[in-house]
């Protein structure tokens, strides 16, 4: 346990070292609060327009909000993903330090949960820093805090299902331009795969609309805590995660 | 302290190391010596347990490298060939982090990292980032590295490529002072570096030992021929024939060679017979057969004649028996 934190602190640290962190933080932060003023200015341009047609409809916050907002980060984030795995595994494997890590008393699993935690922190760091737009809806309005807090769960759990494929993609190279590109198409594949079941209703498509990421999401932003997504979610950061303890063996005897 | 028999490793089909046998006793430095690709890494990699052997056993401390590796990775200490440090880290930072991995209790740690600091002469840049050091400092950072847990093995690779000679020297002194407390592999290329450090020398090549002795026995057998430069200048005597020949009487000299003649001198390189001293009577034989004597000094044996030496003498003896013949 004192090893993956031990690793898991030393990654955040390099995070937070270089520029990486606060630029995607900054980043994340500039395009989330445009997108947050865009829907408080649809919002309060649809309810002048109501009061002036005399019609009073329903405004709900969390449906005109909070929704979006959740679904447009779990598109978004998807792309914040290989920007931060990218360098988990390749980095070390080009300057050398794997055989510090790989000739230490520690256990490959170790060092994989570590790194993968310490991504998984700084997604969830600029998540929250993208989340801080919410408050200016509790201190306007009174939206319902459980929905949203279901919607940041199910983003966590979804970027720690992508980050652990990230990282089993930054352990098969020692180019990170590689290990990002690789993961960027992963998770736009992910993504996109949804569009199938669209249109189609063969199984075959039924498998690949079940394989994306955003459909199991989608729940989880309406508040909804289904057990079936929990599980997609969990096994395939399990896979993800086996998967890079396998290549990061493979390593030893291959090369 | 470390016992390897019959190891080898393939790449593919390509076998770096071949059935290789040595044996390290406790508190002993032993130098590997190898040109480069003579598998000198490999068998490093292999007793660091960073990768497994094809076939043979390798044990450290009584532990074998496949079976119980968690054991002889915490009693070993690793310096690879570019020191594995992470840029973006400070020295203490860095120096900590290797020491929780290798499982120091953090009670000891601020201790043990000032300790190996001060020992390894990296206190004064202990708050630099690493990105910012020299050579020399990254090269003494790894080697804190490898010593903060106080391991029973140390493994240094090519602990002085790329140093200044001062910086040479002081690493070499650091490496003597750790001997006795480690058992020290280190590889090198560079032949007087095993002689200033080393006790026992396993020479490599083509991923086979060619050679495993004692320092001083292994160069006494080196260095027995001498390779001397001669250079002489015609004082009265112009007859460089008689010279030569004077030369070729002087008991001891196996083979002379006249080089290229420089401003009027003519240079002579002469190596002598194991264990004969021929210098003065080169000298006096300059002299008297009427030249004058500018310079004579004996030549370094290189590496390059040595792995000549043991690859032609050793694995392929049978061309020098046909020239006899």
């Amino acid at each position: 346990m004192s090893n993956i934190w031990n690793i898991c602190r030393k990654e955040l640290k390099s995070y937070f070292a270089s520029p990486i962190a606060y630029l995607l933080m900054a980043m994340y932060a500039i395009i989330f609060g445009f997108f947050f003023w865009n829907v408080i200015a649809y919002f309060v341009n649809s309810s002048l327009q109501a009061q002036v047609m005399g019609r009073s409809m329903p405004m709900d916050l969390n449906e005109m909000i909070v929704r979006p907002m959740l679904m447009n980060f779990s598109v978004v984030g998807l792309f914040l993903i290989p920007m931060i795995t990218m360098r988990l595994f390749a980095e070390e494997k080009r300057s050398g330090t794997i055989e510090l890590l790989l000739t230490s008393p520690v256990r490959d699993w170790e060092i994989i949960l570590g790194k993968w935690l310490a991504a998984l922190l700084l997604y969830s760091l600029t998540l929250g820093l993208c989340s801080l737009n919410f408050l200016f809806l509790f201190a306007h309005g009174n939206p319902d805090g459980l929905p949203l807090l279901v919607g940041l769960l199910g983003l966590i759990l979804q970027a720690g299902a992508l980050l652990a494929i990230g990282t089993f993609i930054s352990t098969t190279t020692r180019n990170q331009i590689i290990a990002g590109g690789v993961t960027f198409a992963v998770c736009l594949l992910l993504w996109v795969f949804e569009w199938v079941g669209g249109y189609e209703t063969a199984a075959w498509a039924q498998v690949m609309a079940y394989m994306s990421v955003i459909a199991h999401f989608e729940p989880f932003s309406k508040g909804v805590i289904d057990t079936k997504d929990v599980i997609y979610f969990a096994s395939l950061t399990f896979f993800g995660l086996f998967l890079s303890a396998r290549s990061l063996e493979s390593l030893r005897w291959r090369s | 302290m470390i016992k390897v028999e019959g190891l080898t490793k393939r790449y593919n089909r390509f076998p770096a190391v071949q059935n290789i046998d040595f044996e390290v006793p406790k508190g002993r430095i032993v130098g590997f010596l190898g040109p480069n690709g003579a598998g000198k890494t490999t068998t490093m990699r292999i007793l660091t347990c960073f990768l497994p052997p094809t076939s043979g056993t390798a044990t450290v401390a009584g532990f074998d490298v496949l079976k119980q590796p968690m054991e002889v990775k915490k009693r070993i200490g690793y310096l690879p060939e570019s020191p594995p440090v992470y840029p973006e880290m400070e020295v203490h930072e860095y120096l900590s982090f290797v020491g929780r991995l290798k499982g120091i209790p953090s009670s000891s740690l601020a201790q043990r990292v000032r300790e190996v600091s001060e020992r390894c002469n990296v206190a004064d840049v202990s708050k630099k980032l690493i990105a910012k050091l020299s050579k020399g400092y990254r090269q003494r950072v790894g080697l804190a590295q490898a010593i903060i847990h106080n391991p029973d093995v140390l493994i240094l690779d090519e602990p002085t490529a790329g140093l200044d000679p001062k910086q040479i020297h002081e690493t070499r002194d650091l490496i003597r002072s750790l001997a006795g407390e480690h058992t020290i592999i280190l590889s090198t290329h560079i032949l007087p570096e095993v002689e200033q450090t080393c006790d026992e020398v396993v020479i490599i090549t083509r991923g086979q030992v060619v050679a495993r002795d004692s320092v001083r026995n292994l160069t006494s057998r080196l260095r027995g021929q001498e390779a001397i430069a001669l250079e002489a200048h015609p004082g009265s005597a112009r007859d460089e024939s008689a010279l030569e020949s004077a030369l070729r009487g002087v008991p001891g000299v196996s083979t002379l060679t006249r080089r290229a003649a420089r401003s009027g001198t003519v240079h002579f390189e002469i190596e002598s017979e194991p264990g004969v001293h021929v210098r003065g009577a080169l000298a006096r034989a300059v002299i008297e057969s009427g030249w004058e004597l500018e310079e004579l000094r004996a030549v370094a044996v290189s590496l390059e004649e040595v792995f000549l030496e043991l690859t032609s003498t050793e694995s392929a003896p049978a061309p020098t028996q046909e020239a006899a013949q």
